[in-house]
């Protein structure tokens, strides 16, 4: 299925590349750049390409590109996800997923390529069973390993493939249990220029990270699952039981995973926290504009939003701004022309608020269209939606564990057209 | 320079590999690695590589089986070299060793070695291990690349290891077979069930290709699913509702067309996997509804499918690609999630321009206006080709939804003033189209746009006005000489597309209007003949002959009129995803709109179904038939108490809509588990995904963790009670201890040491004189708790160390089973009142409270047995202390509302306590 493999970073060098077949001469990556070059914004290349004796079928990530070659029929959306699940795996082991943390551990990440596909086939993509086999570098065992001569590649032999719990590995022991569970909704809306809501939807995972010894059963139970609309689940979810009975029963992976992903009936109104009032204009003459923006609270049950940030594209003709916060700061990037107000905590007795003057190129037309406005906010300890988690149970094992639960609502894709 | 580099550094790393340290040999391993992911070629250093290939080290063996694959194709002799190796490792008495020298094998793309992959992979496919099995399927497709002549063989094997009844093999043999013998769909028949039922344990990524294997069996086996529906009206939710109150009555009499339960089988296996987090597999669960389920049924993909449109960019591409093609089709999918296409100003282009045309798809005359509104603000988006793009859509929807037309010309008209160029263009253009559809009342537009015609550049604009001109050229009898003036002096400068137009237009003023315009033509005729462009000079020169009499012309002259001003067609604009349903949905081809190598084309239902017996699998086997009854009454509970459920459902605030829904996917099962269908799976074992996790973790024996092989050196001990009556001595307790060596040592003189307290009497366990590295030994001993739950301690010794362990027994395993009448417990109940009875009103879970279900928990936390009963709300169990022997008696009553009382009767009080503590959590449990 999957031919061969390139890492291409941001400025279109091939830094890795992997054939899990026989092999392929970078020269097909040319196509690509070829498209990249025409494309401008890296975001706007087609994830697939047809060349004539190939088929590249690529994702962006971390200013990376993950370039797959393929060269016969294969649901395009398999290599994709299986790229983005490669992905996730470098961000697991390594923190995050970038060309410098990859070459540092070229060998590992060659050693995870290896392992995660067979004659281009997904093998092993188990966090739990990768790890194993290969061990994450941590600076102690890279250190004692340079010292000893000692590896990454673990000993054991990777069971976990053979049980029919694959996502857990065995012989998990803490000495300290704990499971913490974090439910985070992100708002998606778009405003229009009056504040009405065009549209908006609530979306919701629920993060996970547990640490529990031995073979824990869990059971997580919902105040208001009916709530729910539309989920997906980790496969350790006994889809049978949430059926008819609307509880989430699993035996979770160790460490951190993503439980499952919800959708918010859509009968149900969505809060949007909070208001904006907004004026751009750009002046026929004079090569200015005015810009002044206040946001305050509106329905936030109460609780406080943080990290409020406003992100404007500016149209190409804006040179500068000049503008005075009242709280916060801003900043425009001249080439990039985006504007950053960040404000931080809302506060209800001083509203936050943006203005001053844009000055445009000598001469330009008036832009057309104003830009949105991107908001950025989190209301810590509040699910938006009202989604509560009642309780957490554990069959299985003896011990007590200690069990958490956190709350966050932030903004998803929170647009307000001006 | 760089090349110079390389090679004494080649040179140093062979040295490195040469050198006898193991450390060093890694670390040049590791550059060599490092080399090849850059894409360098170190195959020089093949020969000094190679030697390494049976190191001990597995890190440095498996860095050598990086390069050995790599470059084996380029040095065949040499790899030839490493063959035994793997040969013997074949043999290995451990499975991923097998495994691996398989994996390693058959990756290394040496023609001589085919017989030798042939016989390995023959003999993997036998393999007691599936893992082993999983490897030899994916050599299979490793083979077959490299020989095509071994097609036969490979069939063979491919033939067999579709038998297989593991989870871990199916998704690569299907894989196997899709790649060498996608065709031979006799092979699947006898293992079509077992797939369909297996679907939803195999792993995810064997999942989708399975369930693209299967749609495309289905699809040459049963009959088409959609006739009577496509009869009606077309409006999909009316089909829906009716479906549904058909179904209630029974579709047998009513309807000629009954699905093939096999048929139904698959529906129902995959529907589950909607909810799965890998979006590949959602897909594919999509496009099998979509090719293959009732039409009425394919809308319980949508909100899946919408939901990935959270998910990353390029998986958003691919679906909304689907999303289009869907959409033309069966517009009321989609339509209630229709703000869920709106654009954002920071999507990538090509996402908004599919959003786009799926919002233009939905478009009705119910929505029309909020889609309109919706465009508006797109024409104004500071990315042109995207505005560009909304003005086309304008046009389409404007076409298509006759009530609109006149608002969006007029819209449209607006924009012809814009600032933008390419919106006037675009705009233009689109007017043409529109105008064409009717013509008759525009004659204002026609001339608003001849006004505007000195003011556009751009030659497609400026095209589509000179045609409009000379079409209607006898509206505007004013404005289309002038127009024709203005061109004849710049046609030396236009593009070719815009001379085209002119010679075009003059043709056609010659023809209505020759009086004003014949120099002017003449004059443009001229210019063309001349013109650079070959295809100008033909059409000056056809013009010319078609309108100017003249001798040689002839006949074709008197036609010109008719020839030049016929009636045009209007130009229908379609979406451009028209005709993409000629693809798979979900394939590359269908991505690409265009076909793939090895696309497999999915074939037109049989107008006359198959035979269907070839799916009947004639061995019933025992094993089969035994996990049958657990899953058939697994199926019960389930949907016992999705009807309770289904009860307090009704009281919530949904739609009606969405009730309906609801109830019609529970319905759909229910229906399944009636008699035909039954009876003709019953000879599948059928694992569910509940069913999996039941036996496997809540079995009756429980093991508990007794060393842990970090804290005893590589020496790990497990135990569990079997619950067998201790041969040693009665009043013992049997323990099972499973010893196992984690070291990569031997382990010697396994024995057991001090106890504490020093009169706790055990029966130790025979010394194990030897215990080799990953070995692992079962022994029983024997424990004597005199009837206390105190841990007995002890030391597990080696030759070199010891090991303070201790076992602490739950209450419920100091007991054994005894047996008696129901008049035999009541009479020895009646002995043991008073001080002797504990009890205690509990609330049980209410999937506990069945009779089955009560004994199954019970038991599970109490060796005891259960004392058959007359009465049905009444569960007894009796047993005995082991040391002691005395007698302990549990009952249950089973009062309203899923309460009961738990009553212990026993002499040992503090163990009732105990006891009651531990029935009454497992019950009030799930």
């Amino acid at each position: 299925m999957i031919h061969s493999l390139f890492l291409i970073n941001h400025s279109g060098d091939i830094f890795l590349e992997k054939h899990w077949k026989s092999v392929i001469s970078r020269s097909v990556c040319d196509y690509f750049f070829e498209v990249k070059e025409k494309a401008v914004d890296p975001e706007n290349v087609p994830p697939v390409l047809q060349t004539p004796h190939h088929y590249l079928i690529s994702i962006y990530r971390g200013k990376l590109f993950f370039l797959s070659v393929v060269q016969t029929e294969v649901p395009p959306l398999f290599v994709i996800e299986f790229l983005h699940r490669v992905a996730d795996t470098f961000q697991d082991y390594f923190g995050e997923c970038s060309e410098g943390v990859i070459k540092d551990n070229l060998v590992t990440v060659y050693e995870l390529l290896e392992e995660m596909l067979d004659n281009g086939f997904p093998l092993a993509t188990e966090s739990n069973v990768l790890k194993e086999m290969i061990r994450p570098p941590n600076i102690l065992r890279s250190v004692v390993n340079t010292l000893t001569g000692g590896s990454n590649v673990g000993d054991t032999l990777p069971t976990g493939q053979l049980s029919n719990v694959p996502w857990r590995r065995a012989g998990v022991k803490y000495t300290n249990n704990e499971a913490y569970f974090d439910v985070v909704e992100e708002i998606d809306a778009i405003l229009d220029k009056s504040g009405t809501t065009v549209f908006a939807e609530i979306q919701g995972v629920v993060e996970a990270c547990v640490r529990l010894t031995g073979m824990p059963d869990l059971t997580l139970s919902f105040m208001n699952p009916r709530l729910l609309d539309d989920m997906s689940f980790h496969p350790c979810v006994r889809f049978k039981r949430w059926e008819s009975e609307r509880v989430l029963s699993f035996i979770p992976p160790d460490g951190n995973f993503t439980l499952m992903t919800y959708h918010v009936s859509s009968q149900n109104l969505v809060a949007i926290p909070v208001y904006v009032k907004q004026n751009i204009n750009f002046f026929e003459t004079g090569s200015c504009g005015r810009l002044d923006i206040t946001i305050g609270p509106k329905q936030n049950m109460g609780k406080t939003v943080e990290g409020l940030m406003v992100t404007i594209h500016m149209p190409k003709v804006v040179l500068s701004a000049n503008l005075t916060a009242t709280q916060g700061n801003y900043t425009y990037d001249l080439t990039t022309k985006v504007l950053v107000w960040d404000i931080g905590k809302l506060n209800p007795q001083k509203l936050p608020n943006l203005r001053g003057s844009l000055s445009m190129q000598a001469g330009a037309p008036k832009p057309e269209e104003n830009p949105s406005l991107n908001i950025d906010l989190k209301i810590q300890q509040l699910a938006i939606s009202g989604l509560k988690v009642s309780r957490l149970d554990m069959y299985g094992e003896k011990y007590k564990p200690f069990k958490g639960v956190k709350y966050l609502t932030k903004a998803g894709k929170f647009q307000v057209r001006t | 320079g760089q090349h110079l580099n390389l090679i004494s550094h080649l040179r140093n790393l062979k040295e490195m590999l040469e050198s006898s340290k193991e450390s060093l040999k890694l670390e040049a391993m590791k550059r060599i690695v490092g080399l090849i992911a850059k894409g360098k070629n170190a195959s020089e250093l093949f020969p000094a590589v190679v030697k390494n290939v049976a190191s001990k080290n597995i890190e440095l063996k498996k860095l050598v089986y990086v390069y050995l694959v790599r470059y084996a194709e380029e040095q065949q002799d040499l790899a030839l070299l490493s063959i035994s190796t793997f040969q013997r490792a074949l043999k290995d008495p451990n499975q991923f060793i097998r495994a691996s020298a398989l994996r390693v094998l058959s990756s290394i793309r040496v023609p001589i070695i085919v017989p030798i992959m042939m016989l390995a992979i023959k003999e993997a496919a036998a393999d007691l291990s599936p893992y082993v099995r999983k490897t030899s399927a994916h050599a299979i497709q490793k083979l077959f690349s490299l020989d095509a002549d071994q097609k036969e063989q490979l069939i063979e094997v491919i033939e067999k290891l579709l038998k297989d009844k593991s989870t871990l093999v199916a998704g690569s043999v299907v894989m196997a077979f899709e790649e060498v013998c996608p065709d031979r769909i006799d092979l699947i028949h006898k293992n079509y069930r077992k797939l369909c039922n297996l679907l939803v344990d195999v792993e995810e990524w064997g999942q989708v290709v399975i369930i693209s294997m299967l749609t495309r069996y289905a699809r040459t086996q049963f009959t088409s699913p959609w006739k009577e529906v496509r009869g009606q009206s077309g409006e999909v939710m009316k089909a829906f509702y009716e479906s549904d109150s058909e179904e209630k009555k029974g579709h047998t009499e009513e309807k000629p067309y009954i699905m093939d339960p096999d048929h139904r089988l698959l529906l129902r296996n995959t529907k589950p996997l909607l909810q799965s987090r890998n979006t590949a597999v959602v897909m594919s669960v999509a496009q099998l509804y979509w090719h293959l389920a009732p039409k009425h049924e394919v809308s319980i993909v949508t909100k899946s499918l919408v939901r990935l449109l959270r998910s990353h960019r390029e998986v958003q591409y691919i679906v909304l690609q689907n999303i289009a093609t869907m959409s033309i089709q069966r517009k009321g999918m989609f339509e209630p999630f229709m703000k869920s296409f709106y654009v954002r100003s920071t999507d990538a282009t090509h996402i908004k321009t599919l959003k786009l045309e799926i919002l233009t798809n939905l478009a009705n005359e119910a929505n029309i206006s909020t889609i309109l509104r919706e465009f508006q603000t797109y024409v104004k988006s500071q990315d042109k080709a995207f505005a560009a793009a909304t003005i086309q859509a304008i046009g389409r929807c404007a076409t298509n939804i006759s009530e609109v037309t006149d608002t969006c010309l007029n819209g449209l008209v607006l924009l012809l003033s814009n600032r933008d160029e390419t919106v006037v263009a675009e705009s233009v253009v689109v007017i043409k189209k529109l105008l064409q559809t009717q013509p008759t009342q525009h004659s204002e537009i026609i001339k608003h746009m001849a006004k505007l015609f000195d003011n556009i550049t751009v030659p497609m604009a400026r095209a589509s006005i000179l045609w409009l001109i000379g079409e209607y050229c006898e509206r505007v009898p004013k404005i289309a000489p002038d127009v024709l003036r203005k061109m004849a002096k710049s046609f030396t400068a236009e593009e070719d597309i815009v001379k085209l137009q002119t010679v075009n237009l003059a043709a056609k003023l010659y023809l209505t209007n020759s009086k004003q315009t014949k120099l002017l033509t003449q004059y443009i005729l001229n210019l063309g003949k001349y013109d650079q462009n070959y295809d100008i000079r033909d059409r000056t020169r056809f013009i010319r002959q078609l309108i100017v009499p003249s001798e040689k012309s002839g006949a074709l002259n008197k036609y010109a009129r008719r020839i030049l001003l016929a009636p045009k067609p209007a130009p229908v604009l379609e979406s451009s995803f028209k005709d993409r349903d000629r693809f798979q949905l979900g394939t590359l081809s269908h991505s690409l709109n265009s076909k793939a190598t090895g696309y497999q084309e999915l074939s037109d239902w049989p107008a006359v179904a198959p035979d269907q017996s070839v799916r009947n699998v004639e061995i019933i086997e025992a094993s089969g038939s035994d996990s049958e009854e657990e899953s058939s009454e697994s199926e019960k509970t389930s949907s016992d108490s999705g009807k309770s459920s289904s009860g307090s459902e009704q009281s919530s605030s949904e739609s009606e809509l969405e009730q309906k829904k609801k109830k019609k996917t529970k319905k759909v099962p229910q229906k399944k588990s009636k008699p035909t269908a039954a009876d003709r799976y019953s000879e599948i074992p059928a694992v569910c995904w509940s069913l999996r996790v039941t036996t496997s973790s809540f079995g009756p024996v429980k093991t508990y963790e007794l060393l842990h092989h970090m804290t005893g050196k590589g020496l790990a001990a497990k135990y569990h009670f079997p619950r067998q009556p201790c041969l040693y001595q009665p009043s013992m307790v049997a323990v099972q201890v499973i010893l196992s060596n984690s070291s990569d040592h031997s382990l010697e003189e396994i024995h057991i040491g001090d106890r504490s307290p020093a009169s706790l009497s055990i029966h130790c366990f025979n010394t194990i004189e030897r215990l080799e590295p990953e070995a692992s030994v079962t022994v029983s001993m024997g424990i004597d708790f005199s009837d206390s739950t105190q841990a007995a301690n002890f030391q597990l010794c080696t030759k070199e160390d010891q090991f303070s362990v201790s076992i602490q027994p739950a209450v419920g395993e100091l007991l054994m089973p005894s047996s008696m009448t129901e008049q035999d417990f009541c009479k020895e109940q009646g002995k043991l009142q008073g001080m002797n009875e504990t009890s205690a009103t509990i609330t049980m879970e209410t999937a506990n409270a069945s009779s089955q279900a009560i004994s199954k928990q019970v038991l599970s936390v109490a060796n005891v047995g259960v004392v058959s009963s007359s009465q049905n709300n009444f569960s007894r169990f009796a047993g005995r202390t082991v040391s002691s022997g005395a007698l302990v008696l549990v009952s249950l009553e089973l009062k309203e509302s899923s309460t009961a009382l738990l009553t212990i009767n026993t002499e040992k009080t503090v163990m009732a306590s105990m006891l009651l503590r531990d029935i009454k959590q497992a019950l009030t449990q799930a």
